[in-house]
């Protein structure tokens, strides 16, 4: 992953230089090991501040909507697959765009690595093609980095920028069809009071912080349903319903939208999985109407759209 | 006060003795972090944590509480009238609380129990409470406690503290509460000069192993306005995605919002955690919201927490140096970079 960091440097440099484009927003590197922070850079003398790694977590398309002026961005499989989605939806131009995309080779889960090191503090992290190596106070571990991706990085078949204007390194072979939604069909095939007890128990930890919602690129409505109040929809309070239709219509909000990116689930402070959610609905769009999120700009989205032949086994 | 020895292995079993009459919490670790819960019988105490991720600020100030109920039932003699949730105050002995999450709650305390106002939840609880501390042996790269009045030895806010000194606990005393606790817990092994000095290397030790620090020497002195028109502002809030998770892990946030819940007839008035972080906090009964973007809200939470907090209170920064929002921020914005920007900000 960090090989492509020059290439990123040298595209952003050049098309700050060529007023292609009037700022890049990109990731800077962490100051704690295993983070990256998004920036945006105006500057030229600023690019070499931008950052590669494999913790570049975050999905950048959440940035983009609002913006007026003409954006260079790095964007990972699934960051380019909602810059799609931001055009799709009109929240931000093609024309403003300057794709550097990254052919991205799975993103490293920091939680996954903390709970291997098991109480132990991480103090330096550097990275080889295949590995991570991990330093502090008396270790070092090399680890394979895909034994530690994210659990959405295991599943990903499109790894390769769905959209872009230049390259940061070689486009990768793509895992093909290996998403087989296993843990969906865990969940399938629970009874309706074990799926209740699942989804009550999976959420039991929320603090309403919404750092789920607000990591998402498709949360951009000016007013969150959450934050309705004249009248007000849901309370306030962690009692579990409201927590609990927090999180449904958050997840259903995302219906045939969603990229499957993970940044849900990296933000949460309390662990939650809740990709859980919005993985059912993904399966769903992919069975029904044979769906992917992100991928093309000319087609409309099956929620937002009517078709004869969409599925209507559920009415009829 | 006094110093007292005993044993690692005899300290869970001493704390049982306390349960006859308290509510003995300890940390313990569920679902791969730790939060206080209470201690088990059949667990022996579990004190290999950094810190717990949440801070403990909800034992004194719960996410979400009840506070009064009422019913709107125009038949009912008492139809919209408050009456005040009758609750237990059991008394509750923490044992392992990080010594800046026991400054917090100092810090917080001058919001809710003040001359004028009293919280009379927040002082019912706080009186119901003896804190034994755990002094940190091993602070992480970052925590910062040593530069904003605290430290991994600080006492300040505990009852009593522990010192790990490798075979046995030394239990310091700082208070009545403390010493009358030990005494029932049947903690009275005496501590020798030896050990006291052991004890205070420990300290100075685990004080020295903190590398980061932050500068506050020029907050106070700084013009409320040049930091608030400053130019940075944009800058360090670009990166926010504007969650609650900073405010609600933070130790020294203590904002709440009061609704009230009604269903079918009978209403409950609720006291839940709030965020300056989040649009709501700010949005006013005719619409107009003050605080509209995000820039205005990250601004504020650093300004209340360095700066105003220093103005109204001349009382140190609202920050211990727990870490716990640089760790746990999902697009690493770090505290320390506001310290520094604040603090070296040009007049």
């Amino acid at each position: 992953m960090i090989e492509y960091l020059d290439r990123i440097r040298e595209q952003a440099n050049k098309i700050l230089k060529d007023k292609k484009v009037d700022v890049i927003i990109g990731f800077k590197k962490g100051t704690i090991p295993m983070t990256t922070e998004p920036a945006l850079i105006r500057d030229l003398e600023k690019t070499d501040q931008l950052y590669w790694d494999s913790f570049c977590n975050i999905n950048l398309a959440s940035y983009l909507p609002k913006r007026n002026e003409k954006i260079g961005i790095i964007a990972k499989g699934c960051d380019s697959r909602n810059i799609v989605n931001h055009i799709v939806e009109n929240q931000i131009k093609r024309e403003q765009l300057y794709i550097i995309g990254v052919p991205c080779q799975g993103m490293v889960d920091q939680r996954k690595i903390t709970s291997f090191l098991d109480g132990k503090e991480l103090e330096e992290v550097s990275e080889s093609d295949e590995n991570i190596i991990l330093k502090g106070k008396g270790f070092e571990h090399t680890v394979k980095k895909s034994d530690y991706w994210q659990d959405n990085c295991k599943s990903c078949t499109h790894r390769n920028p769905a959209i872009y204007d230049v390259l940061a390194g070689d486009l990768i072979e793509e895992d093909g069809d290996i998403d087989s939604f296993s843990d969906v069909k865990d969940i399938e095939g629970k009874s309706f009071d074990e799926k209740w007890s699942f989804f009550t128990d999976l959420v039991n930890n929320c603090i309403r912080c919404y750092a789920c919602r607000n990591a998402c690129p498709l949360c951009y409505c000016p007013t969150c349903f959450v934050d309705e109040s004249d009248p007000q929809w849901v309370g306030k309070s962690t009692d579990r319903t409201d927590t609990m239709i927090f999180h449904v219509l958050r997840a259903y909000h995302c219906a045939g939208r969603c990229t499957d990116c993970g940044a849900c689930e990296q933000a949460c402070p309390m662990e939650i999985k809740v990709r859980l959610f919005t993985r059912k609905l993904n399966k769903d769009a992919l069975d029904l109407y044979g769906w992917e999120a992100g991928l093309n700009t000319e087609k409309r989205p099956p929620l937002d759209t009517y078709s004869p032949d969409d599925d209507d086994k559920f009415i009829l | 006060m006094s110093d007292k020895l005993i044993n690692k292995e005899d300290l869970p079993a001493a704390l049982k003795n306390l349960k006859k009459e308290n509510e003995v919490l300890v940390p313990v670790k569920e679902n791969g972090f730790y939060g206080f819960k209470p201690l088990a019988d059949e667990k022996t105490l579990d004190l290999h944590f950094s810190n717990t991720r949440l801070s403990p600020k909800s034992l004194l100030l719960p996410q979400s509480e009840k506070i009064f109920e009422f019913t709107i039932n125009e038949k009912e003699e008492d139809a919209n009238i408050l009456k005040e949730v009758s609750k237990e105050y059991p008394p509750t002995v923490i044992v392992g609380i990080r010594p800046c999450d026991a400054k917090a709650w100092r810090l917080v305390n001058v919001n809710f129990d003040t001359p004028e106002f009293k919280d009379p939840w927040w002082i019912k609880r706080l009186k119901s409470m003896v804190f034994i501390g755990l002094g940190c042996n091993e602070p992480c790269h970052t925590c910062f406690c040593t530069s904003v009045n605290c430290g991994p030895f600080n006492q300040d806010g505990l009852d009593v503290l522990i010192y790990d000194l490798g075979e046995k606990f030394l239990l310091r005393t700082f208070t009545d509460n403390g010493e009358q606790i030990l005494k029932r817990a049947g903690i009275n092994g005496d501590a020798d000069n030896d050990i006291l000095k052991e004890a205070d290397r420990l300290k100075i030790k685990a004080e020295k192993k903190i590398t980061s620090n932050v500068p506050t020497e020029n907050l106070a002195k700084k013009k409320i306005n040049e930091l608030f028109n400053a130019p940075f502002w944009d800058d360090l809030a670009f990166a926010c995605i504007n969650c609650g998770t900073c405010t609600f892990l933070c130790p020294t946030c203590w904002c709440f919002d009061i609704q009230d819940e009604v269903f079918k007839k009978q209403g409950d008035r609720i006291r839940n955690w709030d965020s300056c972080m989040f649009p709501l906090f700010t949005h006013h009964a005719s619409g107009h919201n003050p605080r509209t973007d995000k820039v205005q809200r990250i601004r504020q939470r650093f300004m209340h927490k360095l700066k105003y907090y220093i103005d109204k209170y001349n009382n140190g920064v609202a920050c211990v140096g727990c870490g716990r929002c640089i760790n746990y921020c999902p697009v690493n914005i770090d505290i320390r970079e506001a310290f520094k920007l604040m603090n070296d900000q040009a007049e």
